[in-house]
C-alpha cells in the first residue's frame, strides 16, 4: 500500500500546483468524427473524453421506441488504454450507473417529444482517465448532441468538486479523487440555471456543501466559455479556410 | 410580440444562448416557458432561447433560428428523393434519410395493382431512386409517398447529389434565388429533394462537375454571407461565362 501523499501544500497549493478554485487546462474540439452526426473531444486537463452522437434515427430494436418521443440511449464507456492498469472492455456496474446519470441528465435538456418513435445514440468514450471523466463525457455528450443539430434547452457542463485534506477544491484530478474525502459531481445548464446531475461520494457538511455547489457553478461558467467559443471556432475555421 | 433584441442577424448561437427579451411582461405561461419548435426558439422567465446552434434570423419583429446541422424531418407535402431500400407485397420501403422509413404504396405507382398479378420488382427495385411527395405523415405513423404528379416518379438519367438536409434551404436561397443561379448559369435541370438529395441533368460532363462543386461550396459555407455572389462568380470562372447568356 501506497502512502498516502501530501493533497495540500503548505502554501495552498494542490498536487498539481493548482489554487482549490483552478481549473485544470480545458481544451474541447467540436466535430472530430466525420461519420456522426455530431461529435466532441474533451479535456480537462488529463483527463480525456470523446463523445459521439447518432441521429435522431430509427430506434432499433423496434420495441425500445417510444410512442411520443425519442429513446435517448447513452453509453459511457472506458477505454482499455484508459487507465494505467489495463481496464477490461466489458462494461463494468459502475459505468452502467454512469450511463444511467448521464442519460437522465441529458434527458432533462434535449427536446426529445419532437422525435417521436426515434432513438438518439450518444457514445462517451473515455480515452484517458484522470479524473473527473463522468464529468468531463457529460460535457462531451451535450456538445456532440449541439453538434448534432438535435434541439436542447440549453448546454451542460459537468465539474466536480472534490474535499481533501479538509479543503474544498474544484476539478479534481485521479489522486485528489483517491485520497480525498469527498467528490461532488456536478451537471449544470449555465443558462438557465439547472442543476441536472448531482452526485456525492463521501461525507460534506451542510455548509460546505452550499460553499461547493457555489464553487460548481462558478467552474461551469469558466468551462462553459470555453465549450461556446468551441462550437463557434468549428464554423470560424471553416471561414479561414476559405480567405486562405 | 416586443422584443428587445440582443444578438445581430445572421449571427452563429448555441443552445441556451439567450437571443431577446420580451419588452412587455406578457401573461406568464405554465411555469414561465413557452417552445415554438419550427423557430427553433423557447421563451423561458421572459426571455427568448435559441434551442439549436444557428444562424438568427430576424425578420418583422420576429426571431427564428436557422440550423446549421441536423437530419431530415419530414413534413406532409415535402418533395424528397428516395432510394428503394425493400420491396414488400403491395408496397415499397423507401430511405429518405429521415429517422422513419417511408411507405411507397403500390396502388399509387401501379394502375389497378393486384398483388398477384404485378411484380413489384419490375416496377422499382432495390436500388431506384424515386422522386416523390409527402403524401400522408403524423407522428404516430411512418410518413407515405406518392409518385402522383408532375415530374414525380422513378429517376432514370441525371445525377444526384448528396448534402446535408440542413444545407437545402441556402441551396435554394432565399425565394429560390440561389437555385435560380444554379439553373440559369449551368442550364442544368435541377430537382432539389427537401431531405438533401438533389437531381441535376446537365448537358455535359463539365457543367455537371461545375454544378456539383458549386453545391459542394454552398454546403460547406452556408453560414456566410454573400454567397449567391460568390457561387456566381465561381460559376462564371469555371464555366467562362458563356453559358446563360
Amino acid at each position: 500500500m501506497v502512502s498516502k501523499p501530501v493533497l495540500i501544500r503548505e502554501d495552498g497549493r494542490r498536487v498539481d500546483g493548482r489554487l482549490p478554485e483552478e481549473l485544470r487546462p480545458i481544451r474541447i474540439t467540436i466535430g472530430v468524427l466525420k461519420n456522426a452526426n455530431g461529435s466532441a473531444l474533451v479535456e480537462y486537463g488529463g483527463t480525456k473524453v470523446i463523445a459521439a452522437v447518432y441521429g435522431p434515427r430509427e430506434a432499433l430494436p423496434r420495441h425500445i421506441s417510444i410512442a411520443d418521443r425519442a429513446v435517448l440511449r447513452v453509453r459511457y464507456h472506458m477505454a482499455p488504454f484508459s487507465t494505467e492498469e489495463r481496464k477490461s472492455p466489458a462494461p463494468t456496474r459502475r459505468e452502467i450507473e454512469l450511463s444511467k446519470v448521464i442519460r437522465e441528465a441529458l434527458e432533462a435538456v434535449v427536446f426529445t417529444q419532437l422525435f417521436p418513435r426515434t432513438g438518439i445514440d450518444v457514445f462517451i468514450e473515455v480515452l484517458q482517465a484522470d479524473g473527473g471523466t463522468r464529468t468531463a463525457g457529460l460535457t462531451a455528450a451535450s456538445l456532440a448532441l449541439a453538434d448534432a443539430g438535435i434541439p436542447m434547452k440549453d448546454l451542460v457542463v459537468g465539474v466536480a468538486v472534490g474535499k481533501v485534506d479538509g479543503v474544498l477544491v474544484v476539478d479534481i484530478n485521479e489522486l485528489e479523487d483517491q485520497y480525498g474525502e469527498a467528490d461532488l459531481p456536478v451537471g449544470i445548464a449555465p443558462n438557465i440555471g439547472e442543476i441536472v446531475l448531482f452526485q456525492l461520494n463521501g461525507v460534506l457538511t451542510r455548509d460546505e456543501l452550499k460553499k461547493a455547489l457555489d464553487m460548481a457553478f462558478n467552474a461551469s461558467e469558466q468551462i462553459y466559455k470555453v465549450a461556446k467559443e468551441s462550437l463557434h471556432r468549428k464554423y470560424m475555421k471553416l471561414i479561414e479556410e476559405v480567405k486562405a | 410580440m416586443d422584443l428587445k433584441i440582443l444578438v445581430a442577424d445572421r449571427q452563429i448561437v448555441r443552445p441556451g444562448d439567450c437571443l431577446a427579451l420580451l419588452e412587455k411582461e406578457e401573461a406568464p405561461p405554465e411555469g414561465g416557458f413557452k417552445y415554438f419548435p419550427d423557430r427553433h426558439v423557447y421563451i423561458l422567465n421572459n426571455k427568448v432561447y435559441s434551442d439549436i446552434v444557428g444562424l438568427v434570423s430576424v425578420e418583422g419583429g420576429t426571431i427564428t433560428v436557422i440550423p446549421l446541422e441536423g437530419v431530415y424531418f419530414p413534413r406532409k407535402d415535402d418533395i424528397v428523393i428516395g432510394v428503394i431500400s425493400d420491396v414488400g407485397v403491395s408496397q415499397w420501403i423507401v430511405d429518405i434519410k429521415a429517422p422513419y422509413k417511408a411507405i411507397l404504396p403500390a396502388s399509387d405507382v401501379i394502375e389497378g395493382f393486384n398483388p398477384a398479378v404485378h411484380n413489384l420488382r419490375s416496377y422499382l427495385d432495390i436500388g431506384d431512386y424515386v422522386l416523390a411527395k409527402i403524401a400522408i405523415f403524423d407522428r404516430l405513423r411512418d410518413p407515405v409517398l406518392t409518385t402522383r404528379g408532375k415530374g414525380l416518379g422513378k429517376i432514370l438519367e441525371g445525377f444526384v447529389i448528396d448534402i446535408k438536409p440542413s444545407k437545402v434551404a441556402r441551396v435554394i436561397g432565399k425565394r429560390g434565388s440561389m437555385l435560380n443561379v444554379l439553373t440559369t448559369m449551368t442550364r442544368c435541370e435541377i430537382v432539389v429533394g427537401l431531405n438533401g438529395l438533389i437531381w441535376a441533368k446537365c448537358p455535359d460532363e463539365q457543367t455537371l462537375n461545375a454544378l456539383v462543386r458549386a453545391v459542394k461550396l454552398i454546403e460547406a459555407k452556408a453560414h456566410m454571407k454573400g454567397l449567391t455572389e460568390e457561387v456566381k462568380l465561381y460559376l462564371e470562372t469555371v464555366l467562362g461565362g458563356k453559358r446563360g447568356q
